[in-house]
């Protein structure tokens, strides 16, 4: 038997990409952002597919958090910050004077490094959101949401019966996961995560990277992340900044096995940073 | 390049490609020492060939090992981990082609005290000269990661092909002028046969050169010229 395999079919062996890259939820077009004198994001345009999870990876101080913020308006509260070029999503415009940032940030949600629970009780953690932007008429509805975001979060089994307990008491990936409860009850369309699982440890990372992969059939997720492996791991796209450029993005699969610009390759690789 | 941060990362990445190049040489020298211990009839310096392939298994489990090892310390990407698998492929098919050559001295040790006419040999002399010379190539362009004297030695194949075409008419005709040829003449079919299968996996070796350097594996059809498949040289006398 010839074991040579025909280099045609080897061309297209190549497993589908588990994102077929989606409308793109959110389109960014030459953002420029300052802080005073500092130019620390450079023309950044970049397309992030609509249900899939997108991965920023690069170096401390590349501008990936910082771009990150920009999606939905963090930055806005940074005094000396200055943010040109056009972000949409879903084709508008999110640095529409006549757009309520308030109403932006419901749409989009955030998860932060360190866990960072209210001092409430679990249930009021999660019931929070909902209950400022009034969406729920009823406790029993309330109820619901918080019941139906722990599940969505994989933590309700966890603390079904200790609603009422400080949220603060909870372990630290179970903390990120209320968090991450918490963001989802009101409903987002995005998720960010900003280095969400940094301060845990593997298990608890894994259940985070294993919500994550739920949650992409949902929501539009976009994670920094410092682990290269965890990009590999959970995302369908990456996207790799240094010194405050987008150097390159593509499918995840493409970007760790043949990545095309030699920064990138120089960087996953571990042989700058 | 530039290096790896880490240093040892950078010795096992170094280490796998010396290997490569130490099992390459043997893979080689053994292919050359195969056909010579046919052709001087010397059945000593054929068991030696014969017994030299088990260097060459040892250092295919050792690459193996390694390259496991790394896969699970290092989480190898991009480049690494094109090397590594493309290392991990490479030595598997320098195992075989040792294999093959281990072969054809297990043949000529069998067939040492049989005559055969000089003229048998040349066909089978001009494979093995083709096919060390492919494999020489192609580990050059391993070592020196070039994709396009890859893809040259993956092109060449036809060449040892067609040789091996007029060897395999030329011993069915010596087999059919005198049946008491036949034993000789199979064993240098199968001798013939294996140079040939050892041209394949160069082009296997090369098509895993490219992919190593480039990301991608070579485009379209590889020529080949191997027709033996389909031919039968009928008795005259029929």
């Amino acid at each position: 038997m010839d074991m040579r395999p025909d280099p045609l079919i080897m061309m297209t062996t190549q497993p589908a990409p588990t994102s077929v890259a989606a409308k793109p939820k959110v389109v960014a077009r030459n953002v420029n952002v300052f802080y005073g004198q500092k130019h620390a994001l450079k023309d950044v345009s970049v397309d992030i597919p609509e249900r899939s999870v997108t991965s920023f990876i690069g170096p401390s101080g590349c501008g990936k958090s910082t771009f990150l913020r920009c999606i939905n308006r963090m930055n806005d509260t940074v005094a000396s910050c200055r943010v040109e070029g056009t972000i949409l999503i879903d084709g508008k415009d999110i640095y529409d004077p006549a757009l309520d940032p308030v109403q932006l940030r419901a749409r989009v949600g955030m998860v932060f490094q360190k866990p960072n629970p209210f001092p409430k009780s679990i249930y009021d953690n999660v019931a929070y959101g909902p209950r400022i932007h009034g969406l729920s008429r009823s406790k029993g509805e309330l109820d619901q949401i918080v019941e139906a975001s722990l599940r969505k979060a994989s933590l309700w089994e966890e603390v079904k019966d200790r609603l009422a307990d400080s949220g603060t008491g909870l372990s630290g990936g179970q903390q990120q996961r209320l968090c991450i409860a918490r963001t989802i009850a009101i409903n987002p369309e995005i998720i960010l995560m900003d280095e969400p699982c940094s301060a845990l440890d593997p298990i608890a990372t894994a259940r985070i990277e294993e919500l994550m992969e739920e949650l992409r059939h949902n929501f539009t997720i976009v994670i920094v992340t410092h682990s290269m492996q965890q990009a590999a791991r959970v995302s369908q796209q990456t996207a790799f900044f240094h010194l405050g450029v987008l150097v390159e993005q593509g499918d995840t699969s493409q970007i760790f096995t043949n990545p095309h610009d030699k920064r990138t390759q120089d960087y996953i690789t571990g042989r700058f940073g | 390049m530039s290096e790896h941060i880490v240093t040892s990362y950078e010795q096992e990445l170094a280490f796998l490609d010396g290997k490569i190049g130490q099992m390459g040489g043997l893979a080689e020298q053994l292919v050359g020492e195969a056909f010579d211990s046919l052709a001087s009839h010397n059945p000593g310096r054929a068991k030696a060939t014969v017994a030299s392939d088990a260097t060459i298994d040892l250092l295919h489990r050792e690459l193996e090992e390694q390259v496991i090892l790394m896969i699970a310390r290092r989480q190898p990407v991009a480049n690494d981990l094109r090397q590594i698998i493309s290392v991990l492929k490479v030595a598997g098919e320098l195992e075989r082609v040792g294999d093959l050559a281990k072969n054809v001295a297990k043949r000529a040790l069998t067939i040492s005290g049989e005559t055969h006419p000089k003229g048998l040999l040349t066909g089978l002399q001009h494979m093995t000269d083709l096919a060390s010379q492919q494999l020489k190539e192609v580990l050059d362009a391993y070592a020196a990661r070039d994709a396009d004297r890859a893809l040259t030695v993956w092109r060449n194949d036809e060449k040892l092909d067609a040789v091996y075409n007029s060897v395999f008419r030329e011993l069915l005709t010596y087999m059919m002028e005198d049946p008491r040829n036949i034993g000789l003449c199979t064993h240098l079919l199968f001798v013939a046969k294996n140079l040939e299968r050892i041209g394949d996996h160069t082009t296997n070796i090369a098509e895993t050169v490219t992919y190593m350097t480039l990301g991608a594996f070579p485009e379209g059809e590889r020529p080949k010229n191997d027709i033996t498949s389909s031919t039968l040289v009928s008795s005259p006398l029929r």
